[in-house]
């Protein structure tokens, strides 16, 4: 037993003094590693190289992206750092100074602006890079196919009458007849744009419905979830889900997400996407939104799944 | 007589430093503690004196802080989901975690302690955004088929999701809390012929209270402030929960998703800081209770 004990410490000991010359090892190498990182960000950001730093609303980070990747080949000396977080992540971002450019999928309310030019002195601007039809998705093996703007209200909104499948005329999927809903999180543009437009100006969501923090998390709840309804992106569609088609009211004509349906204003809620920079842009700032509002930046738009400006220019 | 060999001037300085150094970390803590309270405070106390309602926020489940008609600020809602997601974890987390740790410690051989130790471990080490993940998508679509509910994203999963995450902070503080009772209890209560868990029952149980208890309390501490798990498995639904199976929405997931929308010093941001400031009541109080219980215990 005491034998075990004290070849156990001699042992420990003579680990120890290992451990200490391995970690003298270690040490000498981070410090080398340290260096060399050192000299390579030294050298990648060059005095040449500009950064635009490009944040907010969630429905466009993917299109966000996709244009920051493909900008990469136009301009090699421009990187465009793209993050998402929801539009009122961006206006945040974009009053307070931080950020070249703000996406958002909803305009900026008369306060903002104000709070924008009081922190910063300059108002922001606004430049529209593209539509996004709003798409409400249901489970793919709901039965549901359309749906009116009153019906979603009734779903939706703070008193509204909606709570069951069977209220709406079909047979409750899964065996499930309560409506569970998928919403978004209070500061996305999503939410502010279906909130005017849906429940109408100064209603308020029913409380209870499950608010994700992204445009792709809604759609990956309704998948999982036979009885869920949810809006989200339409750049979002998977094949396990479904997007209804939407009409104005009981009797009307429906219209399913897409290009046409939105250009034409059929479809009843498709929204215009934006950009935003504080004053006039300059630089590199100026010439990438000129390159997103292109022809080559818009086809991005439309690879991305959403709808690009008409060419016509508004 | 040879004189003693005199240590040199830099050793002893090197030892001073050091010694100032530690002291210092020391000190910090306390002052880090205070530090953290007096800012979450100040960023909430404006609207907290002016204007802000206690009876709405503490009786009105109504949560509506981006309303443009009528902004209310009830956090009922919230606080019920906090409760039950806790107790329900801690109703799971805490028969398990020190029936672990009481197996871990007196029942299994040398092997299978260091392989049970090394596990519990990894447990711990796993990050909450992939508890949160798992919860999103495994424990979903498990509770859908089990229970044949509607969705899967509530307090059950929640509950669950946070019992794995705080059952190995249980097992390893309260493992070593009863490693500490010295062996002699153990033989003394052999000697008396005891059975083993009369001794575990009446005997090591009591000497290592106290451990077992803060153990207890960290978990409970750790389940009321996890934020990222139970934003992503709850629902994050406001609602207050009649079942296990309806969505919530926590006082922790609410600030985390809406303070980066929250313009700096609004009234809903002031009001994000004010649930900063329950939750940290919240703890606080957990921790008096626990340490009165305690004295108490010792004094009777």
């Amino acid at each position: 037993m005491m034998e075990r004990f004290i070849s156990q410490r001699y042992r420990a000991a003579a680990i120890g003094e290992r451990r200490r010359r391995q970690s003298r090892r270690i040490f000498t190498a981070g410090l080398v590693a340290v260096a060399l990182l050192g000299a390579a960000c030294t050298r990648s950001k060059g005095p040449n190289k500009t950064v635009i730093q490009d944040t907010g609303s969630d429905t466009m980070v993917n299109l966000a992206q996709a244009w920051a990747e493909e900008y990469a080949n136009v301009d090699s000396t421009v990187s465009v750092e793209v993050s998402g977080g929801g539009s009122g992540t961006g206006i945040a971002a974009l009053s307070s100074g931080t950020v070249d450019i703000a996406n958002c999928s909803r305009r900026f309310e008369p306060e903002e602006i104000a709070q924008a030019k009081k922190n910063t002195g300059k108002a922001p601007r606004e430049f529209m890079v593209g539509f996004d039809a709003l798409a409400i998705y249901v489970n793919k093996n709901n039965p549901l196919d359309e749906i009116t703007i009153d019906q979603l209200a009734g779903i939706y909104a703070e008193g509204g009458k909606l709570t069951k499948w069977s209220q709406l005329g079909v047979k409750p999927p899964d065996g499930q007849d309560e409506i569970i809903c998928v919403g978004r999180q209070s500061n996305s543009g999503t939410y502010f744009y279906f909130r005017e437009a849906i429940l109408g100006k100064g209603r308020d969501f029913k409380l209870g419905s499950r608010d994700m923090q992204g445009s792709k998390d809604v759609v990956e709840l309704v998948a999982n979830t036979p009885s869920a309804i949810g809006y989200s992106g339409m750049g979002y569609n998977t094949p396990a889900v479904k997007q209804l088609r939407v009409s104005k009211g009981a009797g009307q004509p429906s219209y399913a997400p897409g290009v046409e349906s939105t250009l034409n204003h059929t479809y009843p809620i498709a929204r215009p996407l934006f950009m935003y920079t504080l004053g006039e842009p300059t630089g590199a700032v100026k010439k990438y939104l000129d390159w997103v509002n292109s022809e080559a930046g818009q086809k991005i738009v439309l690879q991305s799944g959403y709808v690009p400006l008409p060419k016509t220019g508004i | 007589m040879p004189a003693l060999p005199r240590r040199p001037r830099l050793e002893i300085l090197a030892e001073r430093a050091i010694e100032a150094l530690i002291r210092l970390c020391g000190v910090s803590s306390v002052l880090f503690v205070f530090g953290i309270f007096f800012f979450v405070f100040r960023e909430g106390s404006q609207f907290l004196f002016h204007g802000f309602s206690f009876r709405e926020f503490f009786f009105s489940q109504e949560w509506y802080p981006t309303s443009q008609s009528h902004v209310r600020y009830g956090a009922l809602a919230l606080i019920a989901g906090t409760v039950s997601v806790t107790l329900l974890s801690m109703l799971l987390a805490v028969p398990f975690g020190l029936g672990t740790a009481v197996f871990i410690s007196e029942f299994c051989g040398p092997r299978a302690k260091e392989t049970l130790k090394i596990t519990v471990e990894l447990l711990a080490a796993i990050p909450s955004v992939v508890w949160g993940f798992v919860g999103l998508t495994v424990m979903n679509k498990v509770i859908i088929q089990l229970f044949h509910t509607p969705i899967g994203l509530n307090v059950l999963n929640g509950g669950v999701i946070l019992a794995l995450m705080s059952v190995p902070i249980i097992v390893s503080i309260g493992e070593d809390a009863l490693k500490a009772v010295p062996d002699s209890y153990r033989e003394a209560a052999i000697a008396l012929g005891v059975t083993r868990w009369q001794m575990i029952h009446r005997v090591l149980i009591p000497a290592a209270r106290n451990g077992l208890l803060a153990a207890v309390l960290l978990g409970v501490g750790r389940a009321v402030g996890e934020t990222m798990a139970v934003l992503m498995a709850t629902g994050h639904a406001v609602k207050i929960p009649t079942s296990l199976l309806d969505s919530v929405r926590t006082l922790t997931a609410t600030i985390a998703a809406e303070l980066g929308e929250a313009a700096v010093h609004s009234n809903h941001y002031q009001v994000l800081f004010i649930i900063g400031i329950l939750l940290f009541t919240i703890t606080f109080a957990i921790n008096l209770a626990a340490d009165l219980i305690v004295r108490g215990v010792r004094r009777g």
